[in-house]
């Protein structure tokens, strides 16, 4: 999927962009390139799938965004698509998932994960995507974060 | 660094809000939105490199798309003893197969996130942390996404 000097471009710019108003022309210089291969390669990679956007990644913690939780529910198979699909829509849930059950120990099948300043705020959330989940979820849980363990993020290895 | 939240004006945000979402892969990416705002591109650039200086962004880069790049991946689940949590979070940090590692308020305490090269790694790797802490895992790798676009309103 990846060719060498793809591979080269994001290993060069995955740990962030230079921070200037020509970025791409910039990143290009430091690599001997021109800037027209950077655009269209990063174009592509885009096109491809492969670089879902070049964008800003915000850390929760320093924007006082402390209550940060794993809603889980055990939803009806038959309806979890259509209710995942709009649970994921909702503004405050950053990511939405369909995963496994492991019976008996883990009876559920939709994750949301959810964000807020406080624990009220986050609970507010919780409720909200119970009501909209109805009575195809016989039961859920929450699981709030207490500490980041480690975080290396995706990052690109440097071999094939 | 301090440890507090950092305080955002109105400009802040709507340049958070707006990197977000992503730039066009442009000569000058920022110039549509310095132009809405009515400022210059430098202005937008200094905030970002403000925003970037205080942690408030982690990194304004090529969010990589783990699956396209090939690869598997999995959220896993643990139960440890109390007494265990900081040897098993020690086993965990080791390894270079585990990508995250979250502690979380649960009878499961311990979440991580696998990203191996190749499908069977995953099974691989699940059974070297049972066999080096007699623990069992859970795999609970992702069956469907339901995707959006994260936009965080501050």
């Amino acid at each position: 999927m990846l060719d060498p000097r793809d591979r080269t471009l994001l290993q060069a710019s995955q740990a962030g962009l230079p921070l200037v108003a020509d970025p791409f022309a910039e990143l290009a210089r430091g690599l001997g390139w021109s800037e027209k291969e950077v655009l269209e390669r990063l174009r592509r990679l885009v096109a491809t799938g492969v670089v879902r956007r070049v964008a800003a990644v915000p850390n929760h913690y320093r924007l006082g965004i402390r209550a940060n939780a794993m809603t889980v529910w055990d939803v009806d198979d038959g309806r979890v698509g259509e209710l995942g699909r709009k649970v994921g829509a909702l503004a405050f849930v950053s990511h939405c998932y369909r995963r496994p059950r492991r019976l008996p120990a883990w009876p559920y099948n939709l994750f949301a994960m959810v964000h807020g300043r406080t624990r009220a705020e986050t609970e507010a959330q919780r409720a909200e995507i119970a009501r909209l989940l109805g009575d195809a979820c016989r039961r859920s849980d929450v699981l709030y974060s207490t500490r980041i363990l480690k975080k290396t993020g995706l990052r690109l290895g440097g071999e094939g | 660094m301090s440890r507090e939240a950092v305080h955002l004006d109105p400009v802040d945000r709507v340049i958070l809000a707006a990197l977000q979402r992503g730039v066009a892969i442009e000569p000058r990416p920022f110039a549509a939105l310095a132009q809405m705002l009515g400022a210059s591109e430098e202005t937008v650039v200094a905030r970002l490199r403000r925003l970037v200086a205080t942690g408030v962004v982690g990194r304004f880069a090529p969010m990589l798309d783990a699956e396209a790049l090939g690869g598997a991946f999995s959220l896993c689940a643990l139960e440890v003893p109390e007494e265990r949590f900081e040897e098993v979070a020690a086993l965990l940090e080791a390894m270079p197969e585990v990508a995250h590692n979250y502690a979380r308020e649960h009878r499961f305490n311990m979440w991580f996130v696998l990203a191996v090269e190749r499908p069977e790694d995953i099974a691989r790797t699940i059974a070297r942390i049972e066999a080096a802490t007699g623990l069992d895992v859970l795999d609970l790798r992702k069956l469907e996404e339901y995707r959006l676009e994260l936009v965080l309103a501050v």
